[in-house]
């Protein structure tokens, strides 16, 4: 845009200059911080130790990868973000930046993560990165999630994926240890998410978006709840007796999952009258405990890493 | 309009340019930094003509 921009008609102006604070914001930077923090787990974690510059390489592309497949997402789906109350500010249909510009700019940024990951690491980690942002754009954003109301399910392996990228970043491969943080995450994301559905008022249907909630009603998606998070309980807990558990880590492993599944439980037993009655108090307890339980096993699982190079870590 | 007068898109423009320009000479020095950490390891060998044939 030109100085002559400046006397522009009022439609013109709807796309003045982004600020670099708008192109940051298509980066998705919430989603990226736990992007970060499960990829470092995942590199420091794993039994090679890394130069400290070639591990800040590795978590620093690894998390512009994952921006952007922000930024491609919110390309995609600019429409119904339009539509939404929650996602009308963001940058495109807030018409600061245009649809164009996020394309250019989170393929760019795709290109780059991956080549610079290669490059600094090693092409496992690197190819893992490439199928993680494909996954995300390509199978969740254009694909699933229009289509079937279990795309919450399959669209959260891309958001689990990470700590495998920084797995591999250390080690250059794929072991039982890093597809259990994986699973870890992707099966904690449906009951996560789906606790959050339950309570929140959202216009997804108003989209086209097909939810559990909306599509197979609100007792299905709460036994969803209970399945889910009584799955993930033997795959959290199994991960204790690999490489990166330990004593600390099944501690906090079983506390965590005995609250969730206690949880999962209390929001099967409950119908909709019950949720109303106490403004859906069981439900955000849920959803609230479901992200310090993420945190804490990661948490528990840089502990016994941390540990272990004082000869104090697993078993 | 006066050309030293400050529009709030130029301001815009300049903290555009200033990330951009930023994120330029961070992604140098990470470069240099990688070259670094890489040449000083301990398996690192310069390829040499017999070994590339």
């Amino acid at each position: 845009m030109s100085d002559a921009s400046l006397n522009s008609t009022p439609a013109q102006t709807q796309n003045p200059d982004a600020g670099f604070g708008d192109f940051f914001a298509l980066l998705k930077p919430r989603v990226m911080t736990l992007v970060v923090f499960t990829a470092f787990v995942g590199l420091m974690s794993a039994p090679v130790s890394v130069h400290p510059i070639v591990g800040f390489a590795a978590i620093l592309f690894i998390a512009i990868g994952g921006g952007a497949s922000g930024a491609l997402n919110m390309w995609w789906e600019a429409d119904i973000d339009r539509i939404m109350k929650r996602t009308r500010k963001r940058p495109i249909p807030a018409g600061k930046v245009t649809e164009g510009e996020a394309f250019g700019f989170g393929t760019a940024l795709a290109g780059i993560s991956v080549v610079m990951l290669w490059l600094a690491t090693n092409w496992v980690a690197a190819a893992i990165l490439a199928f993680t942002i494909f996954f995300y754009v390509v199978i969740y954003t254009m694909w699933l999630k229009r289509w079937t109301p279990q795309n919450i399910v399959i669209g959260g392996a891309a958001g689990a994926f990470p700590p495998m990228i920084g797995w591999a970043a250390a080690t250059g491969g794929i072991s039982v240890e890093s597809v259990l943080m994986f699973t870890l995450i992707f099966m904690w994301t449906p009951p996560h998410f789906w606790a959050l559905a339950l309570f929140m008022k959202s216009d997804y249907d108003e989209a086209g978006v097909p939810m559990l909630t909306v599509t197979h009603g609100r007792k299905s998606t709460r036994l969803h709840i209970l399945v889910y998070t009584a799955l993930l309980a033997p795959v959290a807990i199994g991960a204790a007796f690999t490489s990166i558990g330990g004593p600390i880590y099944l501690v906090v492993a079983v506390i965590y999952n005995a609250i969730f599944l206690k949880g999962a439980f209390d929001i099967w037993r409950r119908d909709e009258d019950m949720a109303e009655a106490d403004a859906y108090a069981v439900e955000k307890r849920v959803f609230k405990h479901s992200l310090y339980y993420l945190f804490a096993l990661f948490m528990a699982i840089l502990a016994q890493a941390s540990l272990g190079a004082y000869g104090l870590g697993g078993w | 309009m006066s050309l030293s007068k400050q529009h709030e898109m130029h301001k815009r423009r300049f903290s555009r340019n200033m990330g951009l320009g930023l994120v330029l000479a961070g992604f140098v020095a990470l470069v240099f930094g990688l070259t670094i950490a890489k040449v000083s390891n301990e398996d690192f060998a310069v390829p040499t003509d017999e070994a590339a044939e």
